[in-house]
């Protein structure tokens, strides 16, 4: 990890309040893996105080990419921001994705970030059939399908309104995955996700129920982002509090005190 | 060459910037060198372990930060066997923090640490806006006070427990929360310590309206960051006019200027606390900054700025 001045070399809204930047630093790009974040100090003054931790969305030659929705102040300042201008980061941070064979990818909006520069990292070094369930509250928030499907990824698509794909969410499409005894994903298979709570303790149930292993990428409030400040816990099983920043953000789903 | 050395009890820093409990630590590796600072204060210890509070733990607020993070740590004897090896690579004095609900309590945790060589000076944190426990375990403690530094009584007697129990240089960290610091801070003194450092945090509360709950799990945290600064300022001025001990100066130092503002307040020494989560660098860059401020105005020795503040 180390605290860089990076140059921005675009900063685009990809999508309704979706924004994607790609920094250049060759540093992150050698040193990142998938599942970790990074720490983006969003305004040049105090307001917002505090860093803001963002996903590493694609790993590239020369840079990353960071994707992002502008849900408050940090975010929206960050929107502003201009290609040419310079922005803070600490990073990378955190544990990232442990990677396996064969893998079924779960995102639930912003939830999708992570999960590019992993399906990446796999189509590449394991070349192997990658699974990507998406799923948002309405098609204007489906991002990032056709990148994956550019990468060979099987793409299914679920919206709340069913304005795209399958009408319901995200996991009672992978539920339906599971049901079907024809096209049921072997034991041997891996699930990651990323999205809101709920969805996570849906997917680390699925999961459980067909005993087949989970990876789940939390979130919690940061401050410091390095394990000092003891302000991001998530309690596992057992009773005691891991932090999500240090420890995670990846977990194993059976871990975690759902 | 200006001079930037301090003295705090026996404890001789080479400079007076120390980084605040619960703030900074070792995990920042390389991001910055602790070894530059004058001082390191740990995350603050009890006897024995503590889990901390339920999420969310952090809340931004304008210009600062609510923390409930409730002393979350493995107790005294995992600080001695695991914490402290891990320290070996740092050079400069390390100060250690520690709380406890009862008299009897901080007086085994300062006998514990009074023999270990590597620990030069003790913080006692008695102003932990995040413990629920009234402190209940001392003779005169006036019951319902949440914290041992909201009165003098208790704080009198638990810095005479430890005070007897210790060789080692003892600082006491005071709250904010409490409507007359000078009785407290003098409370501190004619007990044995022989330095106090305030402020801790200020006790706030944060709502989200859309679902009506607090944004703690703890319900209220503790303020620190730039919002408090004037405030912790004040406090100091307070406190440094009461007291011959050393008084370190805290609330909201972002930059140098923050620090000679508590310096001129009265601050022997200042320690950095949010700061460092936006800049790990920050204590190194303020002791650059002081330095140069003092070579600029033809000042020898930091420690003639100390309570300069001219009226
Ligand atoms: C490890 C990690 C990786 C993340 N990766 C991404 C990513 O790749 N892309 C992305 O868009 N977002 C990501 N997030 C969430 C992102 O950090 C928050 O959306 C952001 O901090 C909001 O800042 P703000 O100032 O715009 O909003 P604020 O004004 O601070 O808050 C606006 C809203 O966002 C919520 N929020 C604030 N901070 C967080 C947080 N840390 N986690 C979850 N919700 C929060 C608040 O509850 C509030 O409702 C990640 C969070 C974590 C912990
Ligand atoms: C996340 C966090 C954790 C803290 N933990 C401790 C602690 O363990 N012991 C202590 O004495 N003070 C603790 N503090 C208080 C700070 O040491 C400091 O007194 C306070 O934050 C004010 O300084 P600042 O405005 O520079 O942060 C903590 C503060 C924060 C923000
Ligand atoms: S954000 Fe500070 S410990 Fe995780």
């Amino acid at each position: 990890m180390k605290r860089l001045q990076c140059g921005i070399s675009e900063n685009e809204k990809i999508a309704q309040s979706f924004y994607k930047m790609r920094v250049e630093s060759l540093y992150l790009a050698r040193n990142s893996k998938p599942g970790q974040f990074i720490e983006v100090q969003c305004s040049d003054g105090i307001e917002p105080l505090l860093r803001r931790p963002l996903g590493v969305h694609r790993i590239l030659k020369n840079g990353i990419d960071l994707l992002y929705e502008v849900v408050g102040k940090g975010t929206a300042m960050l929107s502003e921001k201009k290609a040419g201008e310079e922005i803070d980061l600490i990073g990378p941070l955190g544990n990232g994705f442990m990677l396996n064979e064969k893998t079924i990818l779960v995102a639930g909006g912003i939830g999708i970030a992570p999960l590019l520069a992993l399906a990446e990292q796999l189509a590449y070094s394991k070349k192997q059939k990658i699974h990507v369930f998406i799923g948002a509250k309405t098609k204007e928030h489906i991002i990032c399908a056709e990148d994956f499907k550019k990468i060979g990824c099987d793409v299914s698509v679920s919206t709340e309104d069913g304005s795209r794909g399958y009408k319901g969410l995200v996991t009672n499409l992978l539920n339906k995955l599971f049901d079907d005894e024809t096209i049921k994903p072997s034991n041997d298979t891996t699930i990651y996700a990323c999205g809101p709570v709920g969805m996570l303790k849906t997917v680390a149930r699925i999961a459980k129920t067909n005993q087949i292993p989970c990876q789940v990428s939390l979130e919690e409030r940061m401050a410091c982002g390095v394990g000092v400040c003891l302000g991001c816990p998530v309690k596992v099983k057992g009773g005691e509090y891991k932090m999500v920043c240090k420890d995670g953000p990846v977990f194993n789903a059976e871990e975690i005190a759902w | 060459m200006v001079d930037l050395s301090v003295k705090i009890g026996k404890l001789k820093l080479k400079n007076p910037v120390m980084a605040a409990s619960g703030t900074f630590g070792p995990e920042y590796g390389e991001l910055t060198d602790i070894n530059s600072l004058g001082a390191y204060i740990t995350k603050t210890i009890t006897l024995k372990p503590r889990q901390g509070n339920p999420p969310p733990r952090i809340a931004e607020t304008a210009s600062g930060m609510l923390n409930s993070i409730g002393l979350e740590n493995n107790g005294v004897e995992d600080f001695i066997k695991d914490k402290l090896p891990k320290l070996s690579k740092i050079k400069i004095p390390i100060i250690v923090s520690i709380a406890g609900e009862y008299d009897n309590e901080l007086k085994e945790l300062a006998k514990r640490l009074n023999k270990i060589k590597r620990i030069n000076a003790l913080e006692l944190n008695l102003s932990c806006p995040n413990i629920k426990r009234a402190p209940l375990g001392f003779a005169r403690g006036r019951q319902g006070a949440q914290m041992i530094a909201q009165d003098k009584d208790a704080t009198y007697e638990i810095v005479k427990a430890v005070r007897r129990s210790t060789a080692l240089t003892v600082i006491v960290k005071l709250s904010p929360n409490v409507t007359d610091i000078t009785e407290i801070a003098k409370a501190a003194e004619s007990a044995g310590a022989d330095s106090v450092s305030l402020v801790n945090t200020f006790l706030g509360i944060a709502v989200d309206i859309e679902t009506k709950r607090p944004k703690l799990g703890n319900v209220t945290g503790g303020l620190s960051g730039p919002a408090i600064k004037p405030l912790a300022l004040k406090f100091v001025r307070d406190a440094y006019k009461c007291v011959k001990i050393p008084v370190i100066g805290i609330g909201g130092i972002m930059d140098y200027k923050d620090a000679i503002e508590f310096m001129l307040c009265g601050a022997a020494a200042v320690q950095i606390g949010t700061a460092n989560f936006v800049n790990p660098d920050t204590s190194i860059e303020i002791i650059g900054g002081i330095r140069k401020y003092l070579a600029i105005n033809k000042i020898k020795d930091a420690r003639s700025l100390i309570g300069k503040l001219e009226i």
